[in-house]
């Protein structure tokens, strides 16, 4: 609603989320969009002590388990040739990495996470940070160009070799699923909470 | 005429779209390659950006301070509320003048108050002198990016336009020979001009000069060849003090095509002696967006066009699709604020990535603005009655859980059992070209419900 401009239609929603999660320590999200959403644009909320807590403690669940987790603990092995799409929301919006236009030293959280996973082998991208064309009601509205970005999104890393793309935003990976499905191409799409939570026991079909 | 439609008409050509979008991928990767070697590159940018903010906080202070440092240095100053007033200026210039025939030098001020037809009207052969610049002009069409304006067309293309015009014999796009031609005839055009008519990158408060930045000397050229020198500058463009000036130089070339410093940099400070030197400052708006609180550090930009090349819609729709004098991430919070109803769907025409704000050496937040605008425009300008209806449905589904419930697992129910059709028909924009996501035989929450809570 909000990134529609309609984002007068959306406080009694943000309302009900601060209502049902304001009891608990941390609320954790599988997508850097809605946690953004909720981190920047509660702004047009009354500033009560509830929202001033559920923006601070909202977090994606990658952000949660790097800065308030014990990630040594995590078991995982993902034994494939992985590309990171890196979701402009958490990329750009919550700097879960260095941007490529931004001058400095690189990091990535996401990363860091991900090179945890044993025997997982993260590909390099020719684009590291190019948006995949989601963007909300953007991919409807503006389809053409949506799914052009998409299909070059994917191109890239079939070019390099990925075998799984993975990200952190289920709204980017379900675009490029939905092109991935439609194309019938040779890759497979899943969130990065399935990769570090994968152990040898489960095979994915790759 | 919105951005949707004429991108779709661009994204057509899947070829032309990949070639488009490489050749400007290029120059962001010349710009990231040269920015990288600058290792206080974003402090500079913040320099850049409290300059910008000092100098619009208190515009009118350095504006009059140019106005007498100019004029002290012998350059008629003149001032244009907006693109009518400018034009008459001009004309009433070259009238006096006896003015018959200009160069013009890379202005998209002149292009945003459309001078060209004005003076073409009144008997004024006007030649864009930038090569880019006179290729579109030629081709009867406008600039497609504000720093490379004929970037949308190949090589062939120009060699057919110039075959056309320039009277060339077919030479299969060989740019040295296109050149060669293009530089004769403009030489030619510059040879028997009466007047020249120059952009303003930076006007300087402290010394009453500007400054002109181009990389084929097409300014310095006209200029000096004629005896009445014409410079319009938008007032968005002064600067305080002359050290200021290196700041920008050292952002601008850098971010527009990876260069360290545009080929010909030339400040003009007073008239050539027995010439004439006039600027006129331009409003056309400026004030107004100014006085916008939300929008007023687009009034930043250095016109770099950084933003367009990174842009992956702009890379993807082509300039004209923006169908406004400053197309792309930039032009998509300029433009609606001289004209909401007509560029209305601009700020729409973004996925919000967030790159063009990062890649601003001036640090303007494009993408919060084009957030912002989306409110206002929805609210003001833009009231689709369908996208209205289901955004306030959404709104009140979501703040109802139990229907957003029975929803869910009804719409989980329906996409298994409808035929193929009822789900993917024209209705469905998202299936075009998408699959939709298979329906889970459950949701989070009942699978929670069963497998979690009981052990809880």
């Amino acid at each position: 609603m909000a990134n529609s401009g309609y984002e007068r239609y959306s406080t009694k929603t943000m309302e009900l989320f601060v209502n049902n999660f304001s009891e608990y320590d941390y609320v954790v999200a599988p997508s850097g969009s809605c946690v953004y959403h909720i981190r920047k644009h509660y702004d047009i909320l009354k500033q009560t002590p509830e929202v001033q807590k559920i923006r601070e403690k909202t977090l994606d669940i990658c952000e949660f388990l790097v800065n308030h987790a014990t990630t040594d603990a995590l078991k995982s092995s993902f034994p494939y040739k992985v590309g990171l799409h890196q979701s402009c929301h958490g990329q750009r919006g919550l700097r879960f990495a260095k941007s490529s236009e931004v001058v400095g030293e690189p990091f990535s959280i996401v990363s860091q996470l991900l090179e945890k996973v044993e025997g997982i082998e993260l590909i390099d991208l020719q684009r590291a940070d190019e948006c995949c064309g989601f963007g909300g009601t953007f991919a409807v509205a503006e389809e053409a160009v949506s799914v052009k970005m998409g299909k070059d999104r994917i191109q890239d890393h079939i070019l390099n070799g990925a075998q799984v793309i993975t990200g952190t935003d289920m709204s980017c990976l379900m675009h490029m699923e939905g092109i991935i499905r439609r194309r019938k191409l040779p890759l497979r799409i899943m969130h990065i909470s399935e990769i570090l939570n994968h152990t040898e026991q489960h095979e994915p079909s790759v | 005429m919105s951005h949707p439609s004429e991108a779709k008409k661009f994204v057509k050509n899947e070829n032309r779209v990949n070639w488009h979008d490489q050749s400007l991928w290029h120059v962001r990767e010349k710009r990231d390659k040269a920015v990288n070697l600058f290792p206080e590159w974003e402090q500079l940018r913040e320099k850049a950006s409290q300059i910008k903010s000092h100098s619009l906080s208190n515009l009118d202070y350095y504006l009059e301070e140019f106005e007498k440092n100019a004029t002290a240095n012998g350059i008629k100053v003149h001032w244009a509320s907006d693109a009518i007033e400018h034009n008459e200026i001009v004309f009433n210039i070259f009238r006096e003048h006896g003015v018959r025939r200009i160069v013009k030098s890379k202005s998209m001020l002149t292009e945003e108050c459309h001078l060209n037809p004005f003076l073409e009207k009144h008997g004024v052969e006007v030649i864009d002198s930038d090569l880019g610049e006179r290729i579109v002009q030629l081709a009867k069409e406008t600039p497609s990016h504000i720093v490379m304006p004929a970037i949308h067309k190949k090589k062939i293309e120009i060699d057919e336009l110039f075959q056309k015009h320039l009277h060339t014999r077919p030479s299969n796009g060989d740019e040295n020979y296109l050149t060669a031609a293009a530089r004769e005839h403009l030489r030619q055009k510059f040879m028997k001009a009466d007047a020249a008519l120059t952009g303003v990158n930076f006007g300087i408060a402290e010394t009453g000069e500007f400054v002109v930045c181009t990389n084929e000397g097409n300014a310095d050229m006209g200029v000096h060849l004629t005896p009445l020198h014409i410079a319009s500058m938008g007032i968005e463009k002064i600067i305080p003090r002359y050290e200021d000036l290196g700041v920008f130089i050292r952002l601008l070339a850098r971010s527009a095509t990876g260069q360290h410093v545009t080929t010909y940099t030339s400040q003009f400070r007073k008239p050539r002696e027995g010439a004439e030197l006039h600027i006129i400052l331009v409003d056309n708006g400026r004030t107004v967006q100014l006085g916008r609180e939300k929008y007023r550090r687009s009034l930043h930009c250095i016109r770099c066009g950084a933003c367009m090349n990174t842009c992956p819609v702009y890379r993807r729709s082509g300039g004209h699709s923006y169908q406004s004098v400053v197309p792309g991430p930039i032009g998509s919070i300029l433009s609606p604020g001289i004209d909401m109803k007509k560029h209305a769907s601009l700020p729409f025409a973004s996925s919000l990535c967030g790159s063009c704000s990062d890649v601003c050496p001036v640090k303007i937040d494009i993408h919060k603005q084009l957030y912002s605008w989306r409110q206002d425009i929805t609210r003001e300008a833009n009231e689709e009655p369908a996208k209205k209806f289901s955004m306030r449905f959404a709104g009140w589904l979501f703040t109802h859980p139990n229907l957003y419930k029975k929803a869910g697992k009804f719409g989980r129910k329906a996409l298994k059992i409808l035929p193929r059709w009822m789900i993917y028909n024209s209705l469905n924009a998202w299936g075009k070209q998408r699959e939709i996501p298979e329906p889970p035989k459950q949701s989070f929450q009942e699978w929670y419900q069963q497998n979690r809570q009981k052990n809880g």
